[in-house]
């Protein structure tokens, strides 16, 4: 069964050198015939569908376009051209601790950024010493995020989004800034959600890390499909191509 | 239809993200003040003593036959600063929660539809100093008061209308927030809130005022609400429909010109 359907899914930005941020300049470069924009195409006719229970790696260079691709997914982007199809509820973890406020304590961040993924304040009730237990940050429950490190806001950001079984994770080089210990915890959670039918994404730089997890890898180049099906076989690819 | 369906079906889904995005703004506006929300009722009281001082000692503007200078002119004054802090506060909604919008999917209407909300729960704490005010120039409660709900609630429908256009200019043209302030303090003018352009001697220009505000839907909302809780009368037919009237049309076209846009939102930010 298709979990996410991408079909055929471009991308354009229009790159910010004439963005016209006042009034007056939309209108002298309206009149002097400037109002044209350097276009820039972050993917261009990416299509691929990810099955039911995949484990799926999205490799690419930096600027190849995986972030974009997730957050077209995820619904933040609406695709220039084509269309993406996702059955099911989706955990987006494009960075982790984004709706937080850090002028907020942990504990109000935690009821604010929940209520952002779609919870009610009952189910975060219930599942609040769970979260907190993930984190590890019990004792710094009521100190306001400002004065957390970016590991520490992270544990947070992981453990509030992965309390409820999404039907689809996005996990987008999370894992990158806490420390060994946490990323195998982090692993350790997504594997779990995994045996119980959740789809995962992932991005990652660590090659290592998605041949250890992946069942399929799709690669990206600049904005193109360059290659997608079982993990072995494109990261093998990948590996020989980057060694040159 | 289909239209009005979504937004209900997604409203209900975020109400609890509504409630907690509210409660935030709460908790930031006092924190560090000793005087915590005290200040919500405090600020117009003040406020409203200046004024009173300014207009009536200083300038001598009772006389236009305002029964109750003090009451008159703080319901004037509570309203349009609702009207006002809202608007103001919903056209930066949008492009202050840029970091939030570009990670996660969230119904984008949510940051102006917070912001008017959090004004209206200000401008709630704030009718204790209109309480306080009316009792200390015992002002007779009438039977009447409830009726004050019609334009407050149509207010603030208007509000997030109007609330929900500047978010989506601003976005575009961040000009428009520096523009709308110099607006807002012309419209203040306009509304009568320390004179009642009904009772000032008939001239040429008087005259004209009063055609020209009778087009101020501020003045609207506000003649209403001091109808009902200062002078104890029924809300006049025209007034019901230029209340309701305004805060429709205001939310359609602010509903129809953001959902044209928001998508464009994330590229602009």
């Amino acid at each position: 069964m298709n979990m996410i359907e991408i079909n055929n899914v471009s991308m354009r930005f229009n790159l910010a050198r004439e963005k016209s941020e006042s009034l007056k300049e939309y209108f002298l470069q309206m009149i002097h015939g400037k109002l044209q924009f350097d276009e820039f195409y972050a993917l261009r006719n990416v299509s691929f569908n990810v099955e039911k229970g995949d484990f799926f790696g999205l490799i690419g260079l930096n600027g190849s376009g995986k972030s974009t691709l997730l957050k077209v997914i995820s619904g933040v982007y609406k695709p220039t051209e084509g269309s993406t199809k996702v059955h099911g509820s989706i955990a987006p973890l494009i960075e982790l601790g984004a709706g937080f406020d850090m002028d907020l304590t942990a504990r109000e961040n935690i009821y604010l950024n929940g209520t952002v993924l779609g919870f009610t304040p009952k189910y975060i009730d219930e599942k609040f010493d769970e979260i907190v237990e993930f984190s590890e940050l019990r004792d710094f429950l009521d100190v306001p995020l400002k004065n957390y490190s970016s590991g520490m806001v992270a544990r947070i950001g992981f453990a509030i989004a992965t309390i409820t079984q999404p039907d689809v994770l996005i996990a987008d080089e999370i894992l990158s800034v806490g420390d060994f210990l946490f990323q195998q915890k982090c692993e350790a959670r997504m594997n779990e959600l995994l045996a119980k039918g959740t789809t995962v994404i992932l991005v990652s730089h660590s090659i290592q890390q998605i041949e250890r997890n992946c069942n399929k890898v799709a690669w990206l180049e600049k904005g193109h499909l360059k290659m997608v099906g079982d993990t072995a076989t494109v990261c093998e690819q990948y590996k020989q191509t980057h060694r040159e | 239809m289909e239209l009005l369906k979504a937004y209900c079906k997604d409203f209900w889904r975020y109400r609890f993200l509504l409630y907690n995005l509210v409660g935030r703004d709460f908790k930031l506006k006092y924190r560090r003040s000793i005087l915590g929300v005290v200040w919500s009722v405090l600020n117009p009281l003040l406020m409203n003593v200046v004024m009173v001082i300014v207009f009536s000692t200083i300038m001598d503007m009772r006389s236009g036959g305002i029964s109750n200078f003090s009451v008159y002119l703080i319901i004037g004054q509570l309203l349009f600063n609702f009207f006002n802090e809202a608007t103001s506060v919903a056209m930066g909604s949008v492009l202050g929660s840029a970091t939030l919008l570009r990670k996660v999917y969230i119904p984008k209407y949510i940051f102006p539809l917070e912001k008017v909300c959090f004004s209206l729960v200000n401008c709630l704490f704030s009718f204790i100093a209109l309480i306080i005010v009316m009792i200390f120039t015992r002002a007779p409660l009438h039977l009447t008061v409830p009726l004050a709900l019609y334009p407050l609630l149509t207010l603030f429908v208007f509000s997030l209308g109007i609330g929900l256009v500047l978010a989506t200019l601003a976005v575009f043209f961040r000009d428009v927030m520096h523009l709308w302030g110099v607006f807002t303090t012309a419209l203040m003018y306009f509304s009568a809130i320390f004179y009642d352009p009904m009772g000032l001697a008939p001239s040429a220009a008087v005259s004209f005022l009063q055609r020209f505000i009778s087009f101020n839907p501020i003045y609207w909302y506000i003649t209403a609400f001091r109808g009902a809780v200062l002078d104890g009368r029924l809300l006049t037919g025209s007034e019901l429909l230029v209340c309701g009237g305004c805060a429709l049309v205001a939310l359609a076209v602010g509903l129809v010109v953001f959902r044209k846009q928001q998508d464009k939102f994330v590229l602009h930010m």
